[in-house]
């Protein structure tokens, strides 16, 4: 009895394990490739022009704060509530300037908010899509009457974007959404490029930036690093970067040109696709386990006709 | 199945002082629950934006649900390998398993920050298939409700037998003139009673369609509850980010499934003073170690075909973590290998928690602890944080005991002793000191 168990349990560890293995090894059958769509909408900030004068943080704020729900955060110095004093972004805060110094001589400005992916982690991970991408803008969008408030999001999201209201008890995902309600709409150009007095942050269609970004790297190569952090990072972003620093000293993480999402969604694609291996399981569980039965039951009714 | 005499009430009282205690604990869980709901998430508890998910996902939902997978891995055992030998184990099996689940999905309930918009799992231009989330959900509720049925003739039986003492009990009890007139309730009971006489043997007949059911669905959703942890690609440390992870996932809750079927049994056997169905355990045990080495191989195989095997010994805060879970699980599977080992409850149960731990631990290693967002970003759960979880654990230790008493849950040992050689089990009933039952023959079946 002994070996057979051993022999069946292999057979359907065995079997079970081949199926999940073939998926597992992540092979590139099922790699549809990522289109990257250069006419979708985006920002390119320059931290070497910013000055950090933080006039694009209170621009969105005044903007979006009814339609994102955006608070003022106080100082923890200020008792009397005048200043906003944000260290980080949060759900009140969509957008931030930081100064990152390594000495006296060598300091840089960065600005954080969503990098509007072209293949975005939280649009992919999200389970009732209140996370979405615009077909023609580009723009990741955040739909707060969907949103069940799982953060998987957060999880997902390479940048640490998208922020939660933990204080609220109706609380929401908060993070940049080009200002597709507000400014986008009524200017045609985002609340923080418009109000930029130092021309660091350009609006425009992504190729028109790229082009840009080159353009600069080209002409002033000393002043910046030879990178334009963006272009390839997690699939490419729509919001793109150049800098005098190294990113990953900005704050900005290193990521490979693959998207997170696309390496998720090839493991789960082959796993359900269709619907097939599930249902076959379910098919080839039953068969066994009604044939099972069935043996068990003659058994029984062998059992009962022997005792009397 | 015609299996109902196999099962059997625990006789006894239910409000026994641990009922109070355990009961004290649920309501301050619950107290916090409370708050939670009033003052938001940030007031109990200690995730942030860099930590979005703690304890509540980590151990509620994602340990949890595979602690809860004995009924999945004995109903494997019993349909599919055909051990009808261990059919008297699965009603408790999948009693546990029904607690451990309801009580994730209550415990997601909390976790979520807008509950309320929930519903969107059922419309279907909601749906996200690419979500992992997505598929863990569907199939957890469905699984949920696959269990309830599975669970339902034990109630049903218990019904039709009923001589309703209790809610004759309750109305003598009542003000006469807000109580039910008698001969209308027992009509009524009467109509419940005959009901579950119709339903029971309907139910039965289809019933291996839905315990199948529920050996596919764990099979989708503890797979997933690893793919979840796939996109987190620069978050996760490289140690647990794999592309096996859904492979590894299936695995583990397999491994703890049996694991924690056979520590179930111990346990309630030593409470209630019922002697230990050693048979069926070291039966049990012995498979076990098969699953562990597959798991075994894959994580090391994995770690060598990503180099990582010099991060697994380096000896850092992350190989600490990663060598206790393996050690754990390792030598637990290790002495199952020694056939005495199997034979005494005391090493059954000292291997079977170790493998627990080691299994669990991967979940939190993989969740939690090999979780880094970046710089600055800390996560320990708060007091408040850890009561609520405590608080749903001991509901679910009370909602077991509840049932036990009420429903015939728990293998009919006068049926099992007649099975075997009558005078050793009956001997072996009023030992207590002697733990290990001899090692009989195998069932008859």
């Amino acid at each position: 009895m002994k070996k057979t168990s051993r022999r069946d349990f292999l057979k359907l560890a065995g079997a079970t394990g081949a199926g999940l293995l073939a998926c597992g090894a992540g092979n590139a059958l099922a790699n549809e490739g990522l289109q990257v769509n250069n006419d979708e909408l985006g920002m390119l900030y320059d931290a070497t022009k910013c000055v950090g004068c933080k006039a694009c943080m209170s621009a969105c704020k005044r903007v979006n704060s009814d339609y994102g729900s955006l608070s003022y955060e106080k100082a923890k110095f200020d008792e009397d509530g005048l200043w906003d004093a944000p260290s980080d972004l949060s759900g009140s805060t969509r957008t931030l300037i930081k100064l990152f110094k390594e000495s006296e001589k060598r300091w840089s400005y960065v600005k954080y908010s969503c990098m509007h992916c072209q293949k975005p982690s939280c649009v992919s991970v999200c389970p009732v899509s209140a996370m979405t991408k615009e077909k023609v803008s580009g723009i990741v969008d955040y739909n707060k009457n969907t949103c069940i408030g799982c953060r998987y999001c957060q999880i997902a999201c390479p940048y640490n974007i998208p922020k939660f209201q933990w204080e609220k008890a109706v609380p929401q995902i908060v993070k940049c959404d080009l200002c597709k309600a507000t400014n986008l709409r009524e200017k045609g150009i985002t609340a923080c490029a418009e109000t930029c007095p130092a021309g660091a942050i350009k609006f425009g269609k992504r190729k028109d930036l790229l082009e840009e970004a080159h353009q600069r790297l080209k002409d002033a190569p000393d002043k910046y690093v030879a990178h334009v952090y963006g272009e390839h990072e997690g699939g490419g972003t729509n919001h793109l970067y150049l800098a005098s620093m190294p990113f990953n000293k900005l704050g900005l993480p290193e990521i490979k040109p693959e998207a997170p999402a696309e390496f998720s969604e090839k493991i789960q694609h082959t796993i359900y696709k269709g619907f097939i291996a599930p249902v076959a399981l379910y098919s080839t569980l039953c068969f066994i386990a009604v044939k099972n039965m069935k043996k068990h039951q003659g058994h029984d009714d062998d059992h009962q006709k022997g005792g009397k | 199945m015609g299996h109902s005499e196999e099962y059997k009430k625990l006789e006894g009282k239910i409000f026994t002082k641990s009922f109070f205690i355990l009961l004290s604990v649920v309501l301050l869980g619950f107290y916090f629950v409370g708050v939670r709901y009033v003052k938001g998430i940030g007031a109990v508890s200690n995730m942030s934006d860099g930590y979005p998910w703690g304890i509540w996902i980590t151990y509620d939902v994602a340990t949890g649900t595979a602690i809860a997978c004995g009924g999945y891995a004995v109903a494997i055992l019993v349909y599919i390998r055909n051990r009808m030998q261990y059919h008297p184990m699965i009603r408790s099996a999948i009693l546990t398993s029904m607690f451990g689940y309801g009580l994730a999905g209550f415990s997601v309930m909390v976790d979520l920050g807008r509950p309320w918009n929930a519903y969107n799992f059922f419309i279907p231009s909601k749906w996200q298939a690419n979500s992992a989330m997505f598929e863990v959900a569907l199939c957890v509720m469905a699984y949920s409700t696959v269990l309830i049925l599975e669970f339902l003739p034990a109630i049903l039986t218990s019904i039709e037998k009923s001589k309703w003492d209790r809610m004759n009990a309750i109305r003598n009890w009542l003000h006469p003139k807000i109580a039910p007139d008698k001969k209308t309730m027992e009509d009524k009971l009467e109509m419940v009673r005959l009901g579950a006489a119709w339903l029971n043997p309907r139910l039965n007949k289809v019933l291996i369609f839905f315990i199948v059911l529920g050996i596919t669905l764990p099979t989708m959703h503890q797979s997933s509850l690893g793919s979840l942890l796939l996109i987190a690609s620069t978050k996760l440390h490289p140690l647990w980010h794999t592309g096996f992870l859904p492979l590894l996932f299936l695995l583990n809750c397999v491994f703890i499934g049996y694991s924690i079927a056979i520590l179930e049994s111990i346990i309630s056997s030593y409470s209630f003073k019922r002697p230990f169905e050693i048979e069926e355990l070291s039966g049990l045990a012995g498979l076990i170690p098969f699953v562990t080495v597959i798991w075994l191989t894959v994580v090391i195989g994995d770690l060598a075909h990503r180099n990582q095997i010099s991060a697994a010994l380096k000896g850092d805060f992350y190989s600490g973590w990663f060598m206790t879970e393996f050690l754990l699980v390792a030598c637990g599977s290790l002495i199952l290998f020694v056939k005495k080992a199997r034979k005494s409850a005391r090493w059954l149960f000292i291997s079977a928690s170790m493998i627990v731990l080691g299994g669990a631990l991967y979940r939190f290693n993989v969740y939690l602890i090999g979780f880094n967002p970046g710089q600055g970003w800390k996560y320990f759960p708060s007091f408040a944080e850890v009561m609520i979880t405590v608080g749903i654990v001991a509901l679910e230790i009370l909602g077991y005991k509840v049932f036990v008493a009420l429903f015939p849950v728990l293998p009919n040992m006068d049926l099992h002793g007649a099975h075997k050689k009558k005078g050793h089990a009956k001997k072996h009933k009023g030992s207590e000191a002697d733990k290990t039952l001899p090692a009989g023959e195998a069932h008859a079946h």
